[in-house]
């Protein structure tokens, strides 16, 4: 999907979703309490957590959110790529500080829904993916990098 | 060297639309400084003192003589006629408009330049040996790797908000000239049962707690190569320390974990990420390194050198050195005039040095860490001609290695972190030493405005730190470091000195050096001997 669909929710938020199922609508646990619990099936991770906690549940979780305190802070990357990487196929969602030039890095390692705080200018968002025809790395997300264009 | 295909090409030209538009919303005020201030600096762009600055890329090193030209019609058109050489190896410009930015860097994307990732908390650009393809002692040219890491690390999509700058080194020989060991990840090229591979190092830098890196992996090749270094990159990026600035390097957590719980999680996360298809294939890195093939070069050139011109012979000691081809020399042009700025040159010169670029070496030009130019491929016939057109244009000091020869950053002149100036006092140190430079033989002297060690002062045979002391500037006294293979931290001598003072101290150390040295021995070699307590007592009395 190229363009996101924009979902309020019931909960207030706005998201900007680049999946067209329903939207989840259990809210999500923190991962203490998910693991403490046998049915959530949607959880939220604070930056600091490890994501691989979860890679034994992956299969009861449709939502797992990613909380960016800060934009600098870069630890929800590679959440994102270590639940892509173990087969996670359910919603992967940026929180927080999420600023519309972070979104394309975000979208390689996988997030494909977005909450973030401030509201995301559309058209510069729109114009920021189609921006880089091809990337240089294999990253979670399906473009191809230049060395498979190069050598097939 | 490389040549960018179209995909290169299209990237870098994506680049310059996206930092364009980046500019226009922070100019229209859609977008705050804070917003925008990693993006810029991700574009090598700093607010300093007076004025922006902007850091253009050299990857490894290398340009030929039409991207010399470009870096001084940009000093020319966008500067005040002068660009500074970095020690990564890069160039930036101090008076540049923030406007002016993007068509700067629509030009460089004319000759296959860029600024990605001069700074900002991400990787920076990949630093390797000045003498790359012409050195003897290489068990093959470092460059085709970091032109593989160079594509790797650009706009790398998990690694770009790492918690701090992150700096990799790539040598291929036993000589490290390239101060591998001094950087987040430090590679080696060697070869092992016929195969080329890397020796990975993790944990290296400068900054205010100096940190030699350590062995992590004993040999990798190619073919993981990318792997590994994510698996190394991710363990930092989630768990190096961001709750304080100055704990954020990946030496920190190294150090705070130790070394072999680091290695650990990351063969854990190697093993979890190897086989997913990461590496691009050994093609590239052949693909790659056929572009570094190297010139033709003569088989007949004739391999003595005329010396009866002294000063051309002075220098030829000095600044030349064995190239691999037999008939043909390295050469190292000093950026280092006595009672000049350490790494600075006039859009004049860098158009001469293209020039000869051009003419004599093969259209090659390389930037050093220790902020000088070389020709690395040049015919020993030439010699001559090339240093009579160098002195001319004010470049030929015979200084390289010697104490006249600093690595300077700019100090308190142009950035705003610095306690102190830099420039001056290596302009005074240049001119109190310039007549007995090549009686003390080399010296490595290295000078930083702060603790922050841009100046890489912990690896100067002698290292000078400035401090401000109660609002006047003062510099303290290192001996002993070492950036090169034989790599050590120095150690600090005692109180500073006002400025003079620290000079007079410099000469005190080198006087009790020569009454103290045996044979041939470096500084570096009489101090690791007989220890600081000597110099102390030469210093202090």
């Amino acid at each position: 999907m190229v363009d996101p669909i924009t979902v309020n929710t019931n909960a207030g938020e706005t998201l900007l979703r680049f999946r067209d199922d329903v939207v989840h609508d259990e809210p999500a646990v923190t991962l203490d309490a998910f693991l403490g619990q046998t049915n959530a099936t949607a959880v939220r991770l604070e930056a600091g957590d490890d994501a691989r906690e979860l890679l034994d549940h992956l299969g009861q979780i449709a939502l797992v959110e990613i909380s960016f305190p800060t934009f600098r802070d870069g630890r929800g990357y590679s959440a994102a790529r270590i639940l892509r990487e173990a087969g996670f196929e359910g919603e992967l969602r940026a929180a927080g500080d999420v600023l519309v030039d972070q979104i394309p890095h975000m979208r390689r390692c996988g997030f494909d829904s977005f909450a973030p705080e401030k509201p995301i200018d559309g058209p510069t968002l729109t114009k920021l993916l189609a921006l880089y025809p091809q990337p240089y790395q294999k990253a979670a997300d399906a473009r191809v990098p230049v060395w498979k264009l190069r050598h097939g | 060297m490389y040549v960018y295909d179209e995909y290169d090409q299209s990237i870098v030209d994506a680049r310059v639309e996206e930092f364009r538009d980046q500019v226009n919303r922070r100019l229209s005020g859609a977008m705050t400084e804070d917003q925008f201030k990693p993006l810029r600096l991700m574009n090598g762009l700093y607010l300093q003192l007076h004025a922006y600055m902007l850091r253009v890329a050299v990857p490894y090193g290398t340009l030929d003589s039409r991207q010399m030209r470009m870096l001084g019609h940009i000093a020319r058109k966008y500067d005040r006629g002068y660009g500074h050489f970095t020690t990564r190896q890069n160039i930036q410009y101090n008076w540049i408009k923030l406007a002016d930015a993007p068509d700067i860097l629509a030009e460089l994307a004319t000759v296959q330049m860029h600024a990605i990732q001069t700074s900002g908390n991400c990787i920076r650009n990949i630093s390797s040996d000045q003498f790359a393809g012409a050195a003897a002692d290489e068990v093959a040219d470092p460059r085709p790797w970091a032109e593989l890491l160079r594509q790797w690390s650009t706009f790398h999509p998990e690694f770009t908000y790492l918690p701090r700058k992150f700096k990799i080194a790539v040598i291929a020989a036993d000589e490290d000239r390239a101060a591998m060991r001094l950087h987040d990840i430090g590679i080696q090229l060697l070869e092992r049962d016929g195969v080329l591979g890397a020796k990975i190092f993790v944990g290296g830098g400068m900054g205010r707690t100096p940190m030699i890196a350590h062995e992590v992996k004993d040999f990798i090749t190619a073919d993981h190569l990318m792997s590994y270094l994510e698996a190394c990159l991710r363990v930092y990026n989630r768990y190096g320390r961001r709750d304080n600035i100055y704990k954020a390097r990946i030496k920190i957590l190294l150090h705070e974990i130790g070394v072999d719980a680091y290695r650990e999680q990351v063969e854990a996360e190697f093993a979890a990420i190897r086989d997913l298809g990461i590496d691009p294939p050994l093609a590239e890195l052949e693909r790659i390194t056929a572009m570094f093939g190297g010139p033709d070069f003569a088989t007949d050139a004739p391999d003595t050198v005329d010396r009866s011109d002294p000063d051309f012979a002075v220098w030829l000691d000095q600044n030349v050195a064995a190239h691999k081809q037999p008939g043909h020399a390295i050469v190292t042009i000093s950026l280092k005039p006595i009672g000049g700025i350490p790494g600075d040159a006039s859009a004049d010169q860098i158009d001469l040095m293209a020039d000869l670029a051009a003419r004599y070496g093969h259209d090659e030009l390389r930037v050093t860490h220790a902020q000088n130019i070389v020709l690395p491929h040049v015919r020993k016939a030439d010699l001559h001609s090339i240093w009579t057109a160098l002195r001319d244009a004010g470049l030929a000091e015979a200084n390289l290695d010697l104490i006249s020869d600093i690595i300077a950053c700019p100090g308190l002149d142009y950035c705003s972190l610095a306690n102190a100036r830099s420039i001056p006092l290596a302009q005074k140190i240049g001119e109190r030493f310039a007549g007995r430079q090549r009686e003390l033989g080399e010296l490595k002297l290295k000078i930083s405005g702060c603790i922050n060690a841009c100046g890489h002062h912990h690896a100067g045979h002698i290292g000078i730190l400035g401090v401000d002391k109660k609002g006047t500037e003062n510099y303290q006294l290192l001996l002993g470091g070492s950036g090169a293979e034989d790599v050590s931290l120095g150690k600090i001598t005692g109180p500073g000195f006002d400025e003079d003072g620290v000079v007079d101290a410099i000469e005190r150390v080198t006087d009790r050096y020569v009454e103290l040295r045996e044979g041939g021995e470096r500084f570096l070699d009489t101090y690791r001997r007989v220890g600081m307590q000597p110099f102390k007592e030469a210093i202090y009395g």
